[in-house]
């Protein structure tokens, strides 16, 4: 599994990356997942890659992260515009 | 004594200063000069380019081959309300534009919303996502929670930024590119 986060200027840079059956790596990847929300993102699950129907699931905790998801995309919390 | 010790001291730092004053002001220029010229290379016209192709290639590799497309070649993508065709509305997503609402039959706008993703950061780029990546954070958000999108954006009526007139000819655009797709589809 995969974090990358959205930035400005950068476009998306990879946060962390391991395997949630390994205890070691599921455990660095919660603590990154809640320091990126502690910074005020929000995360996104982006799935149907294989399927064609391509959809996000916004995720508020770790454990709404499905196991086998590819990877996790964080991004600034929105904000009411002008 | 102490009077004596203090004296010393003086002296000693009056020597130091004479001493090493001089290469002492150097170095400090030299830190200055070099810091400004890290803040000179930090301006980088290539930079905000390079951001975007890499935010295309995510907004890519999430929405699949038809709206990254429709967003190629129109400019914006479109969303269907309630992530259901049949909701009978629908949203435009521009980059850094409000985000449109309209009903699919009859394509009378309802309304604008107003939305950012600030990103404080990165004070260098004014907090503002690439184009690409703004336009797949307004897709993610409305996908995955359209409610909470919908409530934290400004509402206004169409118009407000959006040129109406534009937004439909978008509209129509999208449906003569609908079209052409769907004609390619059948002969492919």
């Amino acid at each position: 599994m995969k974090f990358v986060r959205m930035k400005p200027g950068h476009g998306d840079v990879l946060l962390a990356e391991g395997d949630v059956e390994v205890a070691e790596d599921e455990q660095r990847l919660i603590e990154e997942f809640r320091r990126q929300l502690d910074e005020g993102m929000w995360a996104a699950v982006p799935s149907g890659e294989d399927s064609g129907r391509h959809e996000a699931t916004m995720v508020r905790d770790f454990s709404e992260v499905p196991r086998e998801a590819d990877r996790v995309i964080f991004f600034p919390k929105a904000a009411g515009g002008r | 004594m102490a009077v004596a010790a203090a004296a010393f001291l003086l002296a000693l730092a009056l020597l130091a200063a004479l001493a090493f004053g001089p290469d002492l002001r150097k170095r400090l220029r030299k830190q200055a000069r070099s810091r400004s010229t890290v803040r000179r290379d930090a301006y980088d016209p290539g930079r905000e380019r390079r951001a975007e192709l890499k935010a295309r290639e995510l907004l890519h590799s999430v929405v699949g081959d038809e709206l990254y497309a429709m967003y190629r070649e129109l400019g914006f993508i479109r969303v269907s309300g309630g992530g259901e065709p049949r909701s009978g509305y629908g949203y435009l997503l521009y980059p850094h534009r409000p985000i449109v609402a309209y009903e699919e039959r009859s394509g009378e706008l309802l309304n604008e919303y107003c939305v950012v993703f600030p990103d404080r950061s990165e004070p260098s780029a004014d907090g503002r996502l690439p184009d690409s990546d703004d336009v797949l954070a307004k897709w993610m958000a409305l996908s995955g929670d359209e409610r909470r999108l919908i409530a934290d954006a400004n509402m206004h009526v169409p118009g407000r930024q959006l040129d109406p007139m534009q937004v439909r000819r978008d509209l129509l655009r999208l449906r003569e590119w609908e079209g052409r797709r769907r004609s390619e589809a059948v002969t492919a």
